[in-house]
């Protein structure tokens, strides 16, 4: 059944108290066998899922996730949206995102409030000034709107930035006007209330405990809910996907670290923009509630622990003060960990590897709320055709043999 | 933040540490031999494992000595110390906390999304 939301289905639902809505999916048993699993109940997942749905007409799907859907890194980043990224391949697969989410909402109809209120980079010295202008002429070439702002017109925009008096004053910054932040939650839920309309079984509280392989090729995943065979299986589990990969016999040149992030006590509009300092390491939006929603660094050592050290938010919050003195006396209400997976190149794998029939997305490190709906878009391609689409091919598992890097370290905002 | 044992200094904080990664990596013989694979994976792919890890830590802000340490990163529990010299500890000594590759320990891992 198709469940759309109008202004007629609120005011009907509230003539009933609310007490009526249906449920947005279905909580199946798994069954013996599916064309594809996709192992990850996150926003790329479950766009995986989506897209191959609708894309792709794959009819036998299943996804599993170990916890509840979005309770990974979907619920725990700072939303940043931009796709001002340094080199061709990974322009046109950022790209490639902001334009499925410039039209989410509509394709869903379910409001996954996009909000395009731009993206600022911040330059602190003259390497900065040269790498951002760089990326900003790069960006241009790539049909990718990007300018350069001045000091004044910082200023302009963010008049709470201390730009002059501080250790690394601000001399410029890059701005992406279509860039912006969405609400984290209603991407999966929206993802996840359209793939189920359209037959996939999304199977909650299921841990994938080992892929099974035979003679190269995938025969199924062990899970907590018994053993489950497939064609074709996608991994999509953020900092946990190198650990499925091992129990496949496959080792990707991943590590996990656990990335922090916090949010004040609900203040009045202050920031209508994003601001992003690599430099300092601080970066802020304003949520619609009030909060304000700071990004910090990642723990030098491997973690699964979804937690992190205070010694990261201290020097976050230290950034923070000095750029934005008035944030000096907030409280901060909550800080949290997702544990997140690092490649060496600072950029995605989105690829099929030695297994016939097993594929996977992953590798987004600190920055890939950005590029849900596009990551699932190309990768459930992948998965369909055994082979990527043209906007994901350089992001292969092989450029670690060619040494074919997409080395993005200069354009992701926490330094990796 | 830890708390590391320097096996030189003693027990001091985290940040005065800086941490080196996999430990007991080795590099592979005879590299002009080799496929551009093998030095790939020698180059880019590390263990990640959850649970028993082994790795290195340098005491940057103190004596700057390198030492190799057991650590379990479902919990971050440091369980050993060891000089680079010293042999390197058998993981069948520690106790594996989580019972499936991708599962959670009962306490210490952070994570509330998985009914335990």
């Amino acid at each position: 059944m198709k469940k759309n939301y109008s202004i007629f289905s609120i005011a009907r639902n509230a003539l009933s108290g609310h007490k009526n809505w249906p449920k947005m999916w279905r909580s199946p048993e798994p069954r013996e066998f599916y064309d594809a699993i996709i192992i990850g109940g996150g926003g790329h997942g479950l766009g995986t899922a989506y897209y191959l749905a609708k894309e792709h007409g794959l009819k036998n799907i299943a996804l599993i996730e170990k916890g509840w859907l979005g309770g990974g890194n979907t619920g725990r980043n700072t939303t940043i949206i931009r796709s001002n990224y340094l080199w061709d391949d990974s322009a046109h697969l950022y790209e490639h995102s902001l334009k499925l989410w410039e039209n989410l909402s509509q394709e869903l109809n379910y409001n996954v409030m996009f909000s395009q209120r731009g993206v600022m980079n911040l330059a602190h010295n003259e390497h900065d000034i040269k790498e951002i202008k760089r990326r900003v002429s790069a960006n241009n070439l790539n049909g990718i709107d990007s300018e350069w702002l001045s000091k004044e017109e910082i200023q302009k925009m963010v008049p709470i930035m201390n730009t002059d008096n501080l250790r690394y004053p601000v001399l410029g910054a890059s701005f992406q006007p279509r860039g912006g932040v969405a609400r984290h939650d209603a991407i999966a839920w929206g993802f996840a209330m359209r793939a189920d309309e359209m037959g996939v079984d999304i199977i909650q509280n299921c841990e994938a405990k080992q892929i099974r392989t035979k003679n190269g090729k995938i025969e199924g995943v062990e899970t907590s809910k018994g053993f489950i065979r497939a064609n074709k299986i996608g991994v999509v589990a953020s900092g946990h996907t190198g650990v499925l990969a091992e129990t496949a016999g496959i080792r990707l040149p991943l590590q996990s670290k656990p990335l922090q992030a916090l949010v004040s006590e609900p203040i009045k509009p202050i920031i209508n923009t994003v601001v992003m300092s690599s430099a300092v390491h601080a970066y802020v939006s304003q949520s619609d509630k009030g909060e304000l929603v700071i990004g910090a660094g990642t723990d030098s050592y491997n973690s699964f622990t979804q937690r992190g050290g205070f010694n990261i938010i201290e020097e976050t919050i230290r950034a923070m003060v000095e750029l934005y003195p008035v944030f000096g006396k907030m409280k901060m209400l909550r800080q949290w960990g997702g544990i997140v997976d690092i490649c060496p190149d600072a950029s995605p794998i989105i690829s099929k590897c030695d297994v016939e029939g097993l594929f996977f997305n992953c590798g987004w490190g600190t920055g890939g709320f950005k590029a849900t709906p596009g990551s699932a878009n190309v990768f459930a391609h992948t998965i369909a055709k055994n082979e990527p689409h043209q906007i994901n091919a350089a992001f292969n598992l092989d450029r670690f043999a060619s040494g074919k890097l997409v080395d993005e370290h200069g354009a992701a905002a926490v330094a990796h | 933040m830890l708390v590391i044992d320097c096996p030189y200094c003693g027990p001091r904080d985290q940040s005065e540490f800086s941490n080196g990664g996999e430990a007991h990596v080795k590099r592979p013989d005879g590299s002009q031999d080799i496929s551009d694979r093998e030095w790939g994976e020698y180059v880019f792919i590390r263990s990640n494992p959850k649970g028993l890890f082994y790795e290195r830590w340098v005491h940057s802000h103190g004596c700057r000595k390198w030492f190799n340490c057991v650590r379990d990163t479902s919990t971050d529990e440091i369980l050993e110390i060891y000089k680079l010299d010293d042999p390197q500890p058998p993981l069948k000594k520690f106790e594996n906390k989580i019972k499936t590759p991708s599962g959670e320990p009962d306490v210490g891992s952070g994570n509330f999304t998985v009914k335990k």
